[in-house]
């Protein structure tokens, strides 16, 4: 953590020392690869998206680093996708979930990016690039980020299958998502997505309400039971939807859910109050019901993960001066300090390269390598996470990412199984 | 939407039972012939009833009005698309699981009508018949006034931990021996839901029902008994019948409330159950704007008829 810091405060004193030069040519455009601080000519980019990655510490960091003002606005995923595609003029960068991602590029809104701009393209993830995070790994399902990841021009609105010059998004935040459990009241071993349906847990289970999100994880459930076998589980039929539906309202039926959560804290305080003691979870919440001292495990499945993960496009009017600040912003996200500040929280980023240099090695060794935690692991903002000798659940970063099953995706079929899952919590 | 919608009929129902509207008083005034000054005071009562006209017509009418033209409308995804389609309502209307809310809906309202209308009743008549002192019944129906002071979602939301698993009414009964295992249907059930919504309508029910009681004539009541009236019989006979305009007011303000929820049925019923103004919100939250249009424009009509069929039964401005 000390090391960390120095390492901050250095690069903040080299840019302080950089500042008056680089002030003298900032607009040339002269420089790359190098941040320009743009505090003379008062830029300010407007970025949206949802809640996760607008983070005030980030915006800060940036006005400090660049010179650039962060408009940071935060709104729910659907309200996310509708102001990208309406309002194209009301922003500068996108923030959004790359089956966000799926419905808003082809609207024509968004520009691609110059992978050659990109400082540290070569760096980024190859999950992003390939959708391979191992040269022998399978792709997982549903919207898979590098099947949105590029465009065959940079006037075109066609998906490329496979890497071009063009880029939609830079990756922001990406995470495999699993199931929570109470280890201290489920009194067995939890291996498999099917283990929610163990009639010993009626009535003490949740699944998420958001349907696009709570279907995945009732297709790893009902994958898991062997009671159906999906082409796409990203991309059901009618068919299969109406199974998975059918199914779900039985399993409601039978008494086996508790309730059903729709927001983080929901989710906490089943946990917490053990109302639940297995549920549909995400990371922050696990390492908030265990903030209660309350034990919680966020538990790897054998099935795999349901991973999910987001980016930062930019909006097609941007050009000029804007255009430039954007890339360097985008540049900046990707040179380290907010890689390491976002693995900090349990998510994952981009660049892990640039990120590591900003984190200690224990808390690389606990975040990124699964190993245990050799001092108290500390949350960004100074609160203990997880004391010395702490294992994180699921392990290291190729053992999470490596194993995840399905990614969220947007569904052709999309309206008409939002309609059957209202017709599962009405049921 | 459909909490304000529920509100803004609440709000012209209230109206309707409230004492005599200036127009009609206005009105005889300038039929009585002993008013001279009739060119000046034809237009005094238009002039009067602007204000109010003006505000009811820019946060009633407009905003009603468009929520019925964008019920017409086409949408996608993303956009709301202006045109005249009827798919709004029919995929609505063809819908089973609408009219299975619909109908879980009407079952909470009377629920929660029938147990609002016996407290609230109970409540009333004991703060006008039992408390003697005016001062007493002022400082005790303010005490009532007290929880009202918080929010409602507060107040909703602090039955929680009470009725939880592990909450504070299981542990107690746990520990007091009454029961072997926790009551699970205390939380996250139909239970919770009407529980809940009681105690934040209960008060809508006392008070028009109290201030009905308190202009019964006393001597009335003495009179049923001089006539040899028992309790009982004084109380279905000249009470009741008496305090039907306050339990009318009441019923529409208790109704109208409870058809327009969702946020109470969405946290007491865990996302267990649903109701029109969560299927609504749902639909809000998925930008279907047209969809949840429609259906408030069915429910506005839904709430409305229920409302006129209480004015039919009471008469609220003759009894009053």
């Amino acid at each position: 953590m000390k090391d960390m810091k120095k390492k901050g405060v250095s690069r903040r004193s080299v840019l302080k020392g950089t500042a008056a030069a680089a002030g003298l040519m900032a607009g040339s455009g002269a420089i790359t690869g190098f941040p320009m601080v743009w505090a003379k000519t008062d830029i300010t980019l407007r970025q949206f998206g949802t809640g996760v990655s607008n983070l005030n510490a980030i915006a800060e960091k940036c006005k400090e680093d660049l010179g650039i003002t962060l408009e940071m606005t935060a709104m729910d995923s659907d309200a996310a996708a509708q102001r990208a595609v309406t309002q194209p003029d009301s922003y500068d960068i996108a923030d959004i979930e790359y089956w966000i991602c799926k419905k808003v590029f082809p609207a024509g809104v968004m520009q691609p990016m110059d992978t050659s701009k990109l400082t540290y393209f070569d760096k980024i993830v190859p999950l992003f690039i390939t959708g391979k995070l191992t040269p022998d790994s399978v792709i997982a399902q549903g919207t898979a980020p590098h099947t949105v990841g590029f465009v065959e021009a940079q006037d075109s609105t066609t998906f490329a299958k496979e890497q071009t010059n063009w880029f939609t998004m830079v990756p922001t935040i990406y995470n495999a998502d699993t199931l929570g459990i109470r280890p201290d009241l489920v009194g067995r071993d939890i291996k498999n997505w099917r283990d929610i349906l163990d009639p010993a847990f009626k009535g003490k289970t949740s699944i998420l309400n958001i349907p696009s999100i709570g279907i995945m994880d009732a297709a790893m459930i009902m994958e898991s039971a062997g009671e159906i076998k999906y082409g796409d589980k990203g991309n059901m039929t009618k068919e299969e939807i109406d199974k998975t539906i059918a199914f779900l309202i039985d399993t409601k039926k039978k008494g086996q859910f508790r309730a059903f959560w729709k927001t983080f804290d929901e989710s906490v305080n089943l946990m917490a109050s053990g109302e639940v003691v297995i549920q549909s979870m995400w990371s922050p919440a696990v390492a908030a019901v265990r903030s209660k001292g309350i034990p919680c495990t966020y538990q790897p499945l054998e099935e795999g993960y349901r991973a999910w993960g987001g980016g930062l496009g930019l909006a097609k009017h941007l050009s000029g001066a804007k255009l430039d600040a954007a890339y360097e912003y985008l540049n900046w996200y990707t040179s380290g300090w907010v890689g390491a500040y976002l693995n900090r929280q349990g998510y994952y980023s981009a660049c892990l390269e640039t990120a590591k240099e900003y984190m200690s090695a224990d808390e690389w060794g606990f975040w990124m390598e699964g190993k245990p935690a050799q001092g108290d692991i500390l949350a960004p903002d100074g609160k203990v996470m997880e004391k010395a000798g702490a294992v994180r659940d699921g392990g290291s970063f190729y053992d999470r990412m490596g194993s995840v099953a399905c990614w969220n995706a947007v569904m052709d079929e999309d309206r008409y199984m939002v309609s059957k899952w209202n017709e599962f919590i009405a049921a | 939407m459909s909490e304000a919608t529920a509100q803004q009929t609440m709000v012209s129902g209230a109206r309707e039972g409230a004492p005599p509207a200036p127009h009609g008083v206005v009105v005889s005034a300038v039929g009585d012939p002993r008013h001279s000054r009739a060119d000046f005071s034809a237009a005094a009562p238009y002039l009067q009833a602007t204000p109010l006209a003006l505000i009811l017509f820019f946060f009633l009418v407009i905003p009603i009005a468009t929520i019925v033209v964008v019920s017409f409308w086409d949408y996608d995804f993303a956009r709301i698309i202006p045109a005249f389609v009827l798919t709004n309502y029919i995929e609505s209307l063809s819908s089973p699981v609408t009219w299975k809310i619909y109908f879980n809906t009407l079952r909470y309202a009377a629920i929660v009508w029938a147990l609002t209308v016996v407290i609230g009743f109970t409540v009333a008549y004991f703060l006008a018949f039992h408390v003697r002192t005016a001062g007493m019944q002022i400082v005790l129906f303010l005490v009532c006034t007290v929880p009202f002071l918080t929010s409602n979602i507060i107040r909703m939301i602090s039955w929680i931990p009470f009725l939880g698993r592990h909450g504070l009414l299981n542990s107690a009964l746990l520990n007091l021996g009454i029961v072997n295992e926790p009551l699970e249907f205390l939380l996250f059930s139909d239970f919770a839901v009407v529980l809940a919504m009681v105690h934040l309508y209960v008060l809508f029910m006392v008070t028009p029902i109290f201030n009905t009681l308190m202009r019964i004539d006393r001597s009335l009541v003495e009179a049923a008994r001089d006539a040899g009236a028992n309790g009982w019989q004084t109380l279905t006979n000249v009470i009741i019948p008496l305090a039907k305009p306050g339990i009318a007011i009441g019923s529409i303000f208790v109704v109208t409330l409870v058809m327009g929820e969702f946020i109470t049925v969405r946290f007491m019923s865990g996302g267990q159950s649903a109701s029109v103004g969560l299927m609504m919100s749902n639909q809000i939250s998925l930008l279907q704007y047209p969809a949840a249009a429609a259906n408030a424009v069915i429910l506005l009509i839904t709430v409305l008829i229920i409302v006129a069929a209480i004015l039919r039964i009471v008469d609220i401005r003759k009894e009053l």
